[in-house]
Protein backbone atom coordinates (compact mmCIF):
# COMPACT_ATOMS: atom_id res chain seq x y z
CA UNK A 1 0.00 0.00 0.00
CA UNK A 2 2.51 2.36 1.01
CA UNK A 3 4.50 1.29 -2.43
CA UNK A 4 1.76 2.52 -4.13
CA UNK A 5 1.16 6.08 -2.73
CA UNK A 6 4.80 6.75 -3.15
CA UNK A 7 4.80 5.91 -6.62
CA UNK A 8 1.41 8.03 -7.33
CA UNK A 9 3.53 11.28 -5.59
CA UNK A 10 6.41 10.49 -7.97
CA UNK A 11 4.25 10.56 -10.97
CA UNK A 12 2.84 13.57 -9.74
CA UNK A 13 6.06 15.12 -9.10
CA UNK A 14 7.77 13.85 -12.46
CA UNK A 15 4.06 15.37 -14.45
CA UNK A 16 4.52 18.54 -12.29
CA UNK A 17 8.39 18.95 -12.84
CA UNK A 18 7.75 18.63 -16.81
CA UNK A 19 4.80 20.52 -17.33
CA UNK A 20 6.77 23.37 -15.69
CA UNK A 21 9.90 23.06 -17.82
CA UNK A 22 7.57 22.66 -20.77
CA UNK A 23 5.78 26.10 -19.83
CA UNK A 24 9.31 27.41 -18.94
CA UNK A 25 10.93 26.68 -22.92
CA UNK A 26 7.50 28.04 -24.23
CA UNK A 27 7.40 31.21 -22.30
CA UNK A 28 11.66 31.52 -23.55
CA UNK A 29 10.39 31.34 -27.12
CA UNK A 30 7.99 33.87 -27.06
CA UNK A 31 9.41 36.22 -24.91
CA UNK A 32 13.37 36.25 -25.93
CA UNK A 33 14.52 39.26 -28.91
CA UNK A 34 16.99 37.84 -30.92
CA UNK A 35 17.03 34.20 -32.83
CA UNK A 36 19.87 33.09 -31.18
CA UNK A 37 18.73 33.65 -27.69
CA UNK A 38 14.79 31.78 -28.56
CA UNK A 39 17.69 28.56 -29.99
CA UNK A 40 17.95 28.21 -26.67
CA UNK A 41 14.90 27.86 -24.26
CA UNK A 42 13.32 25.40 -26.37
CA UNK A 43 15.80 22.56 -25.52
CA UNK A 44 14.69 22.72 -21.67
CA UNK A 45 11.59 21.04 -23.45
CA UNK A 46 13.24 18.08 -25.60
CA UNK A 47 15.16 17.31 -22.62
CA UNK A 48 13.49 18.02 -18.91
CA UNK A 49 10.10 18.61 -20.37
CA UNK A 50 9.17 15.71 -22.12
CA UNK A 51 11.80 13.24 -19.99
CA UNK A 52 10.11 13.68 -17.04
CA UNK A 53 6.55 13.18 -18.42
CA UNK A 54 8.33 9.93 -20.00
CA UNK A 55 9.24 8.89 -16.49
CA UNK A 56 5.99 9.40 -15.07
CA UNK A 57 4.63 7.17 -17.65
CA UNK A 58 7.19 4.40 -16.98
CA UNK A 59 6.64 4.55 -13.21
CA UNK A 60 3.04 4.60 -13.63
CA UNK A 61 3.11 1.74 -15.73
CA UNK A 62 5.64 -0.26 -13.95
CA UNK A 63 3.89 -0.09 -10.61
CA UNK A 64 0.13 -0.33 -11.92
CA UNK A 65 0.43 -1.95 -15.30
CA UNK A 66 2.53 -5.05 -16.59
CA UNK A 67 5.84 -2.82 -15.94
CA UNK A 68 7.31 -2.16 -19.92
CA UNK A 69 10.07 0.60 -20.52
CA UNK A 70 9.95 1.06 -24.30
CA UNK A 71 9.46 4.83 -23.08
CA UNK A 72 12.97 4.99 -22.93
CA UNK A 73 13.21 4.25 -26.54
CA UNK A 74 11.79 7.73 -27.63
CA UNK A 75 13.58 9.64 -24.37
CA UNK A 76 16.97 8.11 -26.13
CA UNK A 77 16.02 9.31 -29.55
CA UNK A 78 14.83 12.71 -28.32
CA UNK A 79 18.23 13.37 -26.61
CA UNK A 80 20.27 11.40 -29.36
CA UNK A 81 18.59 14.43 -32.31
CA UNK A 82 18.02 17.40 -29.83
CA UNK A 83 21.41 18.88 -30.47
CA UNK A 84 21.57 18.00 -34.14
CA UNK A 85 18.48 19.91 -34.72
CA UNK A 86 19.48 22.95 -32.64
CA UNK A 87 22.82 22.92 -35.04
CA UNK A 88 21.17 23.12 -37.85
CA UNK A 89 18.86 25.78 -36.85
CA UNK A 90 21.60 27.51 -35.38
CA UNK A 91 23.39 26.88 -39.05
CA UNK A 92 20.09 28.29 -40.70
CA UNK A 93 20.43 32.00 -38.48
CA UNK A 94 23.90 32.46 -39.42
CA UNK A 95 23.05 31.36 -42.87
CA UNK A 96 20.62 34.00 -42.68
CA UNK A 97 22.48 36.79 -41.13
CA UNK A 98 19.81 37.03 -38.14
CA UNK A 99 22.56 36.67 -35.66
CA UNK A 100 25.28 38.70 -34.48
CA UNK A 101 28.42 38.51 -37.09
CA UNK A 102 30.71 35.29 -35.15
CA UNK A 103 34.04 36.27 -34.04
CA UNK A 104 37.00 37.00 -36.18
CA UNK A 105 39.24 33.92 -37.14
CA UNK A 106 42.94 34.11 -37.68
CA UNK A 107 43.76 34.73 -41.47
CA UNK A 108 43.17 32.27 -43.96
CA UNK A 109 40.33 30.51 -42.16
CA UNK A 110 36.80 31.23 -42.44
CA UNK A 111 33.76 29.78 -40.67
CA UNK A 112 32.22 26.73 -41.85
CA UNK A 113 28.43 27.78 -42.64
CA UNK A 114 30.02 30.49 -44.23
CA UNK A 115 32.49 28.79 -46.46
CA UNK A 116 31.02 27.47 -49.56
CA UNK A 117 32.68 25.70 -52.71
CA UNK A 118 34.19 27.13 -55.61
CA UNK A 119 31.38 25.59 -57.77
CA UNK A 120 28.34 26.92 -55.38
CA UNK A 121 30.07 30.48 -55.68
CA UNK A 122 30.17 30.09 -59.35
CA UNK A 123 26.12 29.50 -58.94
CA UNK A 124 25.41 32.43 -56.78
CA UNK A 125 27.46 34.60 -59.19
CA UNK A 126 25.11 33.66 -62.09
CA UNK A 127 22.20 33.59 -60.14
CA UNK A 128 23.27 37.32 -59.22
CA UNK A 129 24.13 38.32 -62.64
CA UNK A 130 21.42 36.77 -64.21
CA UNK A 131 18.61 38.17 -61.67
CA UNK B 1 -4.15 7.04 -0.58
CA UNK B 2 -7.04 9.39 -1.15
CA UNK B 3 -4.94 12.71 -1.36
CA UNK B 4 -2.61 10.81 -3.51
CA UNK B 5 -4.72 9.89 -5.96
CA UNK B 6 -5.87 13.30 -6.04
CA UNK B 7 -2.91 14.87 -6.53
CA UNK B 8 -1.92 12.90 -9.35
CA UNK B 9 -5.58 13.72 -10.80
CA UNK B 10 -4.75 17.68 -10.81
CA UNK B 11 -1.25 17.14 -11.57
CA UNK B 12 -2.52 15.30 -15.12
CA UNK B 13 -4.89 18.05 -15.40
CA UNK B 14 -2.52 21.15 -15.25
CA UNK B 15 -0.20 18.95 -17.20
CA UNK B 16 -2.30 18.90 -19.40
CA UNK B 17 -3.71 22.55 -19.52
CA UNK B 18 0.21 23.86 -19.28
CA UNK B 19 1.32 21.40 -22.21
CA UNK B 20 -1.67 22.62 -24.60
CA UNK B 21 -1.09 26.17 -23.11
CA UNK B 22 3.00 25.84 -24.51
CA UNK B 23 2.08 24.34 -27.42
CA UNK B 24 -0.59 27.24 -28.57
CA UNK B 25 2.73 29.86 -27.43
CA UNK B 26 4.61 27.61 -29.61
CA UNK B 27 1.76 28.48 -32.17
CA UNK B 28 2.44 31.92 -32.39
CA UNK B 29 5.44 31.58 -32.52
CA UNK B 30 5.21 30.22 -35.83
CA UNK B 31 2.87 32.78 -37.44
CA UNK B 32 4.69 35.92 -36.07
CA UNK B 33 8.34 34.48 -37.24
CA UNK B 34 10.13 37.16 -38.24
CA UNK B 35 13.01 34.58 -39.21
CA UNK B 36 12.55 31.21 -40.81
CA UNK B 37 14.95 29.97 -38.49
CA UNK B 38 12.33 30.76 -35.45
CA UNK B 39 9.37 28.90 -37.57
CA UNK B 40 11.40 26.18 -37.94
CA UNK B 41 12.26 26.09 -33.95
CA UNK B 42 8.65 26.51 -32.84
CA UNK B 43 7.55 23.93 -35.13
CA UNK B 44 10.06 21.28 -33.58
CA UNK B 45 9.04 22.74 -30.65
CA UNK B 46 5.39 22.09 -31.29
CA UNK B 47 5.79 18.09 -32.09
CA UNK B 48 8.12 17.45 -28.85
CA UNK B 49 4.79 19.20 -27.17
CA UNK B 50 2.76 16.83 -29.17
CA UNK B 51 4.95 13.73 -28.03
CA UNK B 52 4.19 15.37 -24.37
CA UNK B 53 0.25 15.32 -24.98
CA UNK B 54 0.36 11.58 -26.42
CA UNK B 55 2.49 10.83 -23.84
CA UNK B 56 0.21 12.41 -21.11
CA UNK B 57 -3.25 11.06 -22.93
CA UNK B 58 -2.06 7.35 -22.79
CA UNK B 59 -1.08 7.74 -18.89
CA UNK B 60 -4.18 9.37 -18.10
CA UNK B 61 -6.32 6.50 -20.18
CA UNK B 62 -4.39 3.94 -18.68
CA UNK B 63 -3.34 1.90 -22.13
CA UNK B 64 -0.28 1.42 -23.91
CA UNK B 65 -1.36 2.08 -27.77
CA UNK B 66 -0.34 5.09 -28.31
CA UNK B 67 3.61 4.49 -27.50
CA UNK B 68 4.18 4.22 -31.37
CA UNK B 69 2.61 7.03 -32.21
CA UNK B 70 4.54 8.67 -30.13
CA UNK B 71 7.76 7.48 -31.29
CA UNK B 72 6.72 7.89 -34.78
CA UNK B 73 5.98 11.42 -34.37
CA UNK B 74 9.49 11.75 -32.96
CA UNK B 75 11.43 10.31 -35.95
CA UNK B 76 9.47 12.42 -38.07
CA UNK B 77 9.86 15.65 -36.48
CA UNK B 78 13.47 15.32 -36.30
CA UNK B 79 13.71 14.09 -40.56
CA UNK B 80 11.37 17.25 -40.97
CA UNK B 81 13.62 19.94 -38.59
CA UNK B 82 16.58 18.40 -40.49
CA UNK B 83 14.64 18.71 -44.35
CA UNK B 84 13.51 22.91 -43.86
CA UNK B 85 17.12 23.63 -42.01
CA UNK B 86 18.57 21.72 -45.14
CA UNK B 87 15.91 23.53 -47.82
CA UNK B 88 16.88 27.01 -46.80
CA UNK B 89 20.90 26.21 -46.06
CA UNK B 90 21.50 24.58 -49.30
CA UNK B 91 18.55 25.23 -51.93
CA UNK B 92 17.41 21.50 -51.77
CA UNK B 93 17.18 18.71 -49.96
CA UNK B 94 18.64 15.54 -51.59
CA UNK B 95 21.45 16.74 -53.81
Amino acid sequence: MTYEIIALYAVSFCLIVGAAFTLVGAIGLLKFNDPMTRLHAPTKVGTVGVGALLLASIIYNGVFGDGAVQELLIMGFLFVTAPISANFIAKVNMHRRACETPPDLPAGEEWATYDLPASDIDVLDDKSTSA
Amino acid sequence: MIFATELMNYAMIGAFVVVGLCQLMAMVRVVIGPEPGDRILALDTMVVNAIGLIVLMGLSQGTRIYFEASLIIAMLGFVSTVSYARFILRGDIIE
